[in-house]
């Protein structure tokens, strides 16, 4: 059905006399991503800088897009319809343009709080509504995905009629800075599951507390990255069970992907993860609930000469490429405990004395120390 | 839809496959992700242990899924009957699709994609699976299982949006995977193309799937398989604003990597020891 009108669109080619051509596009079936881009913002030239070499018979989509009488002999085109598809196409990179723009952005954030995107189909993301998002600038690459900013996913639209609409008519920017300039809309990195402990089959919409402000019932959300999403995230993750069990990481059907939708508690924990995605400071609670094992290693490295950690600094940073080589006789080394670690559940297994002991102090204070991950072999330098 | 119910019930000869009840629900529109409980399961009173607590008019509806209904009550019945049918089929059918037989059935609907596809754009497609979020009728409606992503969505259709969660279950998808490994989807590429074409006819199912299962399952105990490090080639999707990573979302990105690679490099240590 919605074919036919699309067919029918396209074949009467003039629209009527009281609708522009923009208005008309935008109302099809499968144009409903698309606002109304305005008209001043097509007619200046230099927003629309080297589209004329991607859009065939340039001048006469132009005429057809700002509704003008073709003045000329139309003879040269074989066919209108072509100039209906090279219309389409210049409209759809303009638009890529548009919406990056105050004006633009404007008519997408009246759409994306009418849902005129939709919303996620991600049970935990709670319906969280979605921007429209081309994975290529490119035309005629991909087709329109719909970008959800609570779990930073793109999605395929549920409906088969966005199937023929172009990716790169929006773009790869746009949904990035709209979630930018519109940080109220955008959830934070951040999320701490509701204190009342609560079932975690029931996403969603239970009060939680802020980070900061933990005192008061409803907090109001801050997040204190002023440049960060600004709007509560829906932070559950899917957990697996069989009869009420939690299926096992050991299992090998067990959880892999958990990673992906977890959020840390606080906004500190983000930056506990160095800029090449290692983990700054120790707090591997993981690996400890497991083994003792471990804790030997952690004591060994009391002894251990910290000039000789000076030396194997530089060959570290070179060994840190090749992850998973598991290097025991270096140990586990903790420099300094963050005072303001967020996320200790377990206990942490250093020993005191590790702070204190001769050998550790000085690199506490300013060399780098170098730290071996107990679990990957991966190296980690520290550096205060 | 009920007129039609009645019809097929009322031509009689109950012997034949086609007309029976659960045949006919099997075929209405909306129950695409249900599969067929075999008989034999449904009479065998012990697999419906607790069950006639759950449902009213318990023995009624059971008779109606089993067309062994009086045609006398029928009539004045039937609705509210085939409510409670509804709901026993549901509940069996969540009991059902966790036994050994229940498990090759679904995995059929499951290779012929009755269950849709991801709709996460990295996960190419990836066949989907029902699950329920709780075990207790009347709570929460079916959500759709990926096994790459291991995530759970919204069905698109609202047709599907209204089916009870609990006739599949909580346990249903990742007991497929405990007792199938092998079909454990890849973490990248396109989903393993083998898989829609060994759709089979329904004649020689029966023993091919037995073979097959067998096949499958002796695959998947092999050591062969190893899954500690498969997030590792996970696809995600980053934002980016003209080609640049966003500050925040990157650095969550990374935090998020760093859980990743913690918990493979816990694995792998697990696997090493044996």
């Amino acid at each position: 059905m919605e074919e036919v009108d699309d067919q029918e669109g396209y074949t009467s080619s003039t629209p009527t006399s009281t609708l522009t051509w923009i208005s008309w596009f935008c109302s099809l079936p499968g144009h409903e991503y698309f606002c109304e881009v305005s008209e001043d913002f097509i007619e200046d030239d230099f927003n629309l800088t080297g589209l004329n070499v991607m859009v065939p018979f340039w001048k006469e989509a132009m005429d057809m897009v700002l509704d003008v009488e073709p003045d000329e002999d139309t003879s040269k085109i074989p066919d209108v319809s072509i100039v209906e598809a090279s219309a389409e196409l210049l409209y759809g990179l303009v638009h890529q343009r548009y919406i990056l723009t105050r004006a633009g952005l404007q008519a997408m954030v009246d759409k994306y709080e009418n849902s005129v995107f939709g919303v996620c189909p991600r049970v935990y993301c709670v319906g969280c509504n979605v921007v429209p998002c081309g994975r290529s600038d490119l035309p005629g690459l991909d087709t329109v995905k719909l970008f959800c900013p609570n779990c930073n996913d793109i999605y395929t639209p549920p409906s088969s009629r966005f199937q023929g609409v172009d990716g790169a008519f929006f773009g790869t920017t746009f949904s990035h800075l709209f979630f930018q300039s519109y940080r109220e809309l955008a959830p934070a990195p951040f999320w701490k599951p509701p204190s009342s402990a609560g079932s975690s089959l029931s996403p969603g919409r239970s009060p939680r507390n802020g980070s900061g402000s933990s005192a008061s019932r409803p907090p109001p959300f801050v997040n204190p990255n002023q440049y960060g999403g600004q709007k509560r995230a829906a932070g559950n993750v899917y957990v697996p069970r069989i009869y009420g069990f939690k299926v096992s990481d050991r299992a090998k059907c067990g959880p892999r992907m958990q990673w992906l939708r977890l959020r840390p508690e606080s906004p500190e924990e983000l930056d506990m993860v160095d800029w090449r995605g290692r983990w700054i400071d120790e707090e591997d609670d993981y690996e400890d609930e497991d083994e003792d094992e471990e804790d030997e290693d952690d004591r060994q490295m009391e002894d251990f000469d910290p000039d000789a950690v000076d030396e194997e600094d530089d060959d570290e940073e070179e060994e840190e490429e090749e992850d998973g080589i598991p290097d025991r006789s270096m140990g586990h080394y903790r420099g300094q405990q963050h005072a303001d670690s967020l996320r200790p559940p377990t206990p942490i297994h250093l020993p005191s004395s590790a702070r204190t002991s001769p050998t550790a102090a000085p690199l506490d204070e300013n060399a780098a120390a170098a730290a071996l991950s107990r679990g990957g072999g991966k190296v980690k330098v520290v550096r205060y | 839809m009920l007129g039609r119910a009645v019809e097929d019930i009322s031509t009689g000869s109950d012997s034949d496959y086609s007309n029976s009840w659960i045949s006919w629900f099997l075929s209405s529109k909306g129950n695409e992700y249900f599969c067929e409980v075999d008989e034999d399961y449904i009479l065998d009173r012990f697999n419906l242990t607790g069950l006639n607590s759950d449902v009213s008019n318990y023995s009624q509806a059971l008779e109606l899924i089993t067309d062994n209904l009086d045609d006398e009550i029928q009539d004045e019945l039937r609705g509210a009957l085939d409510v409670q049918a509804r709901l026993l089929y549901g509940l069996i059918h969540a009991r059902w699709i966790v036994t050994a037989r229940g498990l090759a059935k679904m995995l059929e609907k499951f290779k012929r994609v009755d269950f849709g596809r991801c709709p996460r754009v990295l996960c190419q497609s990836q066949p989907l699976l029902p699950v329920g979020l709780t075990d207790t009728p009347y709570e929460k409606s079916v959500k759709l299982y990926c096994g790459r992503c291991e995530d759970i969505y919204s069905p698109k259709s609202s047709r599907h949006g209204s089916i009870d969660g609990a006739y599949f279950g909580t346990s249903f998808p990742h007991l497929l995977f405990l007792v199938y490994p092998n079909l454990i989807p890849p973490k990248s590429g396109s989903p393993d193309l083998s898989f829609g074409s060994r759709s089979t006819d329904a004649e020689s199912g029966k023993r091919n799937r037995r073979m097959r299962e067998e096949q499958e399952v002796t695959e998947g105990v092999g050591e062969l398989i190893s899954t500690a490090s498969v997030a590792m080639k996970a696809d995600r999707y980053r934002p980016r604003i003209y080609g640049f990573q966003l500050n925040e979302t990157a650095k969550l990105q990374r935090w998020q990597e760093a859980i990743r690679d913690r918990q493979v490099a816990h694995l792998e240590e697990l696997e090493e020891r044996g």
